[in-house]
């Protein structure tokens, strides 16, 4: 593999990596704090996931692309250093605004990890089957709780409409486009931001319609982006702040 | 020329390796070993050493390690061997893997197994899961998610009991 697809694929990766630990991180917020019990154990197990998620692919950056430990590479590195998307990076809000943000996400998720079936990239290739199994649940349980909420009279029905007006610019931010994303598509990596927006799009669109939500023109929205090249909202240095907290005491401690 | 391969065991035999890894009990459901689980991909002798290869159920399986710990002390205790546990990336775990034994055992456990799916799991699967109490079907799906990674938590409208589930997975 050349030097250039080498970082491509590095870039893809850490992307993904830091979108699953970040929202892992905020999912877990929601432990002791879940509406009813079902949800607090729902938000904590998929956050569990999502950082199991974030240290496999970690992992592929450790020992096929020269990466660092990912320990070290979660905890220790500068917001500036961190690609995920500024949708991963809000604090959980109220319920209304955390599970759309889940409904958006774990569906953009499944349509990269379904994508990365047939990458070209071995490890990627083989992580990617065990994830999307995985992420079926996250799915099933938001598209489930969409409806409810949805359904459950005039107020929530108005509330999930405007968490949806609020998330949408954010959410068309996950597929931030980047110089490395033709290279990939040339090289059977994954099929690029924009083709994974578009299944995106025709994959919500049904759902949101079937629960009566009106999606906002994505023509007339722009996109949040930044996250991918660095920029963030202050946000992320408060939670990098509070989740990096012990480790930093002593970085080389054994657990 | 004998091969180094038989010298070394002359007194253990893969089939041996395998009677030691039944008394591998998973710590969150201690009533199935990593055998009923299908958890184990391979076992090899080589050089002396058992080198056993395993898959973990979920990606953010907490207990992989304590797993594999218990595998390498548990078989060396057994069989005498020094152990060297790996874990397998070209096969991926689901929850086809379970064997018969390892379903009826959850079944006496107060879990309702995984159904049997083809590939591709859909959402109606989670539906009318038979209550492992009163048998019933006439349940639903309360939680996808439950106490461990891999359960899920059914309600049984018969019975009224609330059960848990081992997850189906693709």
């Amino acid at each position: 593999m050349n030097a250039a697809l080498q970082k491509a694929i590095t870039t893809l990766i850490t992307g993904m990596a830091d979108d699953a630990l970040i929202l892992g991180h905020r999912n877990s917020e929601w432990t002791g704090l879940g509406p009813i019990m079902e949800e607090d154990i729902a938000f904590s197990s998929m956050a569990q996931d999502k950082i199991g998620h974030a240290w496999a692919l970690y992992r592929i950056l450790q020992e096929h692309l020269g990466g660092e430990d990912p320990d070290q590479f979660a905890f220790m590195r500068a917001a500036k250093d961190f690609t995920c998307c500024h949708l991963a990076e809000l604090p959980i809000g109220s319920y209304d605004f955390s599970l759309m943000r889940h409904f958006l996400f774990d569906h953009a998720e499944a349509v990269r990890y379904e994508s990365l079936q047939q990458c070209s990239f071995e490890p990627l290739q083989q992580l990617s089957k065990k994830v999307k199994g995985e992420l079926k649940y996250h799915t099933l349980h938001a598209d489930a709780w969409l409806l409810q909420l949805c359904r459950g009279g005039e107020e929530s029905h108005r509330r999930m409409q405007a968490a949806l007006d609020r998330c949408f610019p954010l959410a068309a931010g996950i597929f931030e486009p980047g110089p490395q994303d033709a290279l990939l598509t040339d090289a059977g990596v994954y099929p690029g931001e924009q083709a994974l927006y578009d299944k995106w799009l025709n994959i919500i669109y049904p759902l949101l319609v079937n629960a009566s939500l009106n999606l906002p023109d994505p023509a007339a929205v722009a996109p949040q982006y930044g996250g991918r090249y660095g920029n963030h909202t202050p946000h992320l240095q408060a939670l990098l702040q509070e989740m990096g907290e012990v480790f930093r005491l002593d970085p080389t401690a054994e657990w | 020329m004998v091969k180094q391969e038989h010298m070394t065991t002359a007194t253990t035999t893969i089939a041996d390796i395998y009677t030691a890894l039944e008394q591998v009990m998973d710590p969150e459901i201690p009533v199935l070993n990593v055998l009923e689980l299908g958890m184990i991909t391979g076992v090899t002798l080589y050089e002396g050493t058992a080198h056993i290869k395993m898959i973990p159920t979920f990606a953010a399986c907490p207990a992989v390690s304590y797993i594999q710990q218990n595998i390498r002390a548990t078989v060396n205790k057994l069989t005498g061997l020094p152990v060297q546990v790996t874990v397998d990336k070209e096969v991926h775990w689901q929850s086809n893997r379970l064997t018969d034994t390892a379903k009826e055992k959850l079944q006496h456990f107060g879990m309702a197994a995984p159904q049997v799916h083809e590939g591709e799991l859909r959402a109606e699967i989670m539906l009318n899961t038979p209550c492992p109490h009163c048998h019933s079907e006439n349940t639903y799906l309360r939680s996808p998610f439950g106490s461990t990674l891999c359960r899920a938590i059914h309600y049984c409208k018969d019975c009224g009991m609330v059960f848990e589930q081992f997850k189906p997975v693709e």
